[in-house]
C-alpha cells in the first residue's frame, strides 16, 4: 500500500497523463480531470480493495462506477498506472479504433469499465443496483460511484438519492466532486445547487466533507466513509475540489472543462507537474 | 390450418407475464424483478410473495429503475423491469440507450398497458412508438408476444437470451389461442396457418384480428398464410421470404404506428430481397384517445374488415 507520499507522486504523474491525452488528441474535459486525479489516485492505489485482474461482476471486490463521464482522461489513467490494461494505451486516447473512447464505455471492452457514462446522471442508479446485488449475495465488499456537481441538476440523481434511503443501500459510498464549475460557468450562475450537504441529509444520507485536493484530508474522510457503512444509510463524501488543480493557469475557472490544451500551454503544464512513474510514450514533442 | 386455430377463454397478457415470470423466478435464482409502482398493474404479486428479498419497489422514478437494473446485471442477475410501456421506454430511452443497450446489459425490459387496447386511460398512455424506438437500439431484442400463453413462455425464455429485450404485452382480455406450456423460440416467426394468395403478417393482439380475418377470406375463396412474428427483432427473415415469395403479397397488422413499427421492417426487407406489394394495418400518424378496446382498433383501422380491406388491396396490387 503507498504512502502519502508515494500517492502525491502518483497523483502527479496522473495529471501529467490527462494533460498528454488531452493535447495529444486535441479534445477531452482536462479541468474536471485535474481536479478529480487525487481522488482517483487515492481510490484505485488505497482504499478500493480490489483484485488486480478486472471481472465484470465486481464479485468479491469493491466496485466503482463513474457517472461523469467526461472525465474519462482521469479515470484511464488511473486505471492504467492501477495495471489494468497497459499505460501505452493512454497514447489511444480518442483515437480511431481505441478502447479509449471520449466516455468511457464498455462496448470495446477496456478493463476496468462496467458501464457506459458520458449522459448524465445515470451513475448513481447503476451503483445502487450493483451494491443490492451485493446485498443479494452476502458480499460484504462496498461500491463507490462519482458524480460531478453540475450532474446533481439532474431528476434521476434524487430519484436514486430517495431510493438508497429507502431501502438502506448502506453498502454504497457516493462521492461529489464538488468543484463549483459546469460548462457555462459557475454552478450559482447556471442553476444554484442550494444548501448542498442539507439536500442530501433530507434525503436521508450520511453526509461527509473534505478538501478534495488534500491527500490526506481525502484519504482520511474516506475512510471515515467506510466506518461509516452497514448502519442502514447510505453515504455521500461532498468533496471541495478545485477544477483543473496542479496547473495554474487552468485553476478558479470553468474556461479549461472542455477544452484540450495547445502545444505552448501543455509545455508549461507539464513543467508544473513532476514526472514520477514515467510518461506513456507519446507520438510527438511533449 | 385456421379450424385449427381455437379461441379457448380470454386472458390478459399481462397475466401471461405474471405467471411466467413467477415460474422463471422458481427455476433461476438470479432473476430478480424491479417495478415502478405497478406492481398489481403488472400483476407480480406471486413473484414477490414468494421471492420478497428478490423484488425491488423502485416508486415512480422509472429512470432509476432502468439504471438500478443495469447494476443487478452488471453484477450477473437478471432483472426484469415492470411497468407500462409507455414508461419502460419513451420516459427512459436515454438509460435505455446508454447504461443498458450501449452497455450490453442483460436487462429485461417488461412493458405492459402497449397500444390502443390499454382503452380509456387515452392517448397519454397508448404508446404506439415503443416497437420504433426501441427496435433502433443496437443489441436489443423485441418481442411482441399475442396471447397469454403465449406471454407466459416468451417471460420464461427470455431468462436464457443473453441481452437486453424488450418484452411488449398489454392490458385487456384477450383470445388465448395458442397452446399452454409452449416452447418459445426468441426469433422464429410462426406460421399458424398455411396459405396460398396473400401473407398476413402480424404481432401481439393483432394476429387475433388477422385469424379472425383469415376465416372470413377464406368464405369468399381467398386463401391466407397467417404468420405471428412475435419477434420483431432479429427479424425472422427467411420464414417471411418463404412465405412471399409463394403469395406475392403481404398484408402487415400491429398495433403500433405505421412508422417504425413491424410493417416498417417487414418492407425493408422485401424492398432488399424480394420486392412485392404490402399493405399496412397500423396507426397513421396520429395518437390515440379513450375508449373500449374494440372500438378504438375499428376506430384507428385495426378492425378485422380492415385487415380484410387491406388483403384485398393488397391481391389487386399484384400483377
Amino acid at each position: 500500500m503507498a504512502d502519502i507520499t508515494q500517492l502525491k507522486e502518483i497523483a502527479s504523474q496522473v495529471r501529467r497523463d490527462i494533460i498528454r491525452q488531452t493535447y495529444y488528441s486535441n479534445s477531452g474535459h482536462p479541468g474536471g480531470s485535474l481536479g478529480c486525479a487525487d481522488f482517483f489516485t487515492a481510490l484505485y492505489f488505497k482504499v478500493l480493495r480490489r483484485h488486480p485482474h478486472f471481472d465484470m461482476t465486481g464479485k468479491g471486490e469493491d466496485m466503482f462506477f463513474l457517472s461523469n463521464g467526461h472525465v474519462s482522461p482521469v479515470w484511464y489513467s488511473a486505471l492504467a498506472r492501477a495495471g489494468y490494461f497497459p499505460i501505452e494505451e493512454l497514447a489511444t486516447f480518442r483515437q480511431l479504433h481505441s478502447r479509449l473512447q471520449g466516455h468511457p464505455a464498455t462496448h470495446e471492452g477496456l478493463p476496468g469499465i462496467r458501464v457506459a457514462s458520458g449522459s448524465l446522471g445515470q451513475g448513481i442508479s447503476v451503483a445502487i443496483g450493483a451494491a443490492l446485488a451485493k446485498k443479494l449475495d452476502s458480499d460484504p465488499h462496498l461500491v463507490y460511484a462519482l458524480t460531478g456537481d453540475g450532474e446533481l441538476q439532474e431528476g434521476q440523481i434524487w430519484e436514486a438519492a430517495m431510493f438508497a434511503a429507502h431501502h438502506k443501500v448502506d453498502n454504497l459510498i457516493v462521492t461529489v466532486d464538488w468543484n463549483g464549475q459546469q460548462i457555462d460557468g459557475p454552478n450559482d450562475e447556471v442553476i444554484s445547487l442550494g444548501n448542498l450537504p442539507a439536500k442530501w441529509e433530507a434525503f436521508g444520507w450520511e453526509v461527509l466533507h473534505t478538501p478534495g485536493n488534500d491527500m490526506a484530508s481525502l484519504l482520511h474522510t474516506l475512510q471515515h466513509a467506510g466506518e461509516l457503512t452497514g448502519k442502514g444509510r447510505p453515504v455521500v463524501v461532498l468533496m471541495r475540489t478545485e477544477m483543473g488543480f496542479g496547473v495554474d493557469f487552468m485553476m478558479g475557472s470553468h474556461k479549461w472543462h472542455g477544452v484540450a490544451p495547445n502545444k505552448e500551454q501543455a509545455i508549461q503544464a507539464l513543467a508544473q507537474l513532476p514526472e514520477t512513474l514515467g510518461d506513456y510514450p507519446g507520438p510527438g514533442e511533449v | 390450418m385456421l379450424e385449427h386455430i381455437i379461441n379457448t377463454g380470454s386472458k390478459a397478457t399481462r397475466d401471461g407475464f405474471g405467471a411466467g415470470l413467477y415460474e422463471i423466478g422458481k427455476l433461476n435464482p438470479e432473476v430478480v424483478a424491479l417495478c415502478a409502482d405497478l406492481v398489481g398493474s403488472l400483476k407480480m404479486e406471486a413473484f414477490i410473495k414468494d421471492f420478497p428479498e428478490r423484488f425491488f419497489q423502485v416508486g415512480i422514478a422509472e429512470a432509476n429503475m432502468m439504471g438500478i437494473a443495469a447494476g443487478l446485471a452488471t453484477s450477473g442477475k437478471i432483472p426484469y423491469t415492470g411497468t407500462f410501456a409507455n414508461f419502460s421506454t419513451g420516459r427512459v430511452y436515454d438509460q435505455l440507450r446508454q447504461s443498458i443497450a450501449y452497455s450490453d446489459k442483460n436487462v429485461k425490459v417488461c412493458a405492459s398497458h402497449a397500444g390502443l387496447t390499454l382503452g380509456e386511460d387515452g392517448a397519454t398512455h397508448q404508446i404506439l412508438e415503443d416497437i420504433g424506438m426501441i427496435k433502433m437500439l443496437p443489441g436489443f431484442a423485441v418481442i411482441c408476444p399475442c396471447d397469454y400463453n403465449q406471454t407466459k413462455a416468451a417471460t420464461m425464455a427470455i431468462a436464457e437470451h443473453y441481452g437486453p429485450v424488450y418484452l411488449r404485452f398489454g392490458r385487456p382480455n384477450w383470445p388465448v389461442f395458442t397452446p399452454e406450456n409452449q416452447r418459445f423460440e426468441i426469433g422464429k416467426a410462426q406460421v399458424l396457418s398455411a396459405g396460398a394468395d396473400v401473407s398476413l403478417i402480424a404481432t401481439g393482439h393483432m394476429v387475433w384480428q388477422v385469424v379472425e380475418a383469415a376465416r372470413a377470406l377464406a368464405g369468399e375463396g381467398i386463401s391466407c398464410e397467417v404468420i405471428n412474428v412475435h419477434t420483431i427483432k432479429p427479424l425472422d427473415e427467411e420464414t417471411i421470404l418463404d412465405s412471399v415469395s409463394k403469395t406475392k403479397c403481404v398484408v402487415s397488422a400491429e398495433e403500433h404506428q405505421r412508422n417504425g413499427g413491424l410493417g416498417e421492417s417487414i418492407a425493408g426487407l422485401l424492398a432488399r430481397r424480394l420486392p412485392s406489394p404490402i399493405e399496412f394495418v397500423a396507426v397513421n400518424d396520429s395518437f390515440g384517445e379513450s375508449g373500449k378496446p374494440l372500438e378504438l382498433l375499428d376506430k384507428y383501422g385495426l378492425g378485422v374488415p380492415d385487415v380484410i380491406a387491406a388483403a384485398k388491396r393488397a391481391l389487386q396490387r399484384k400483377s
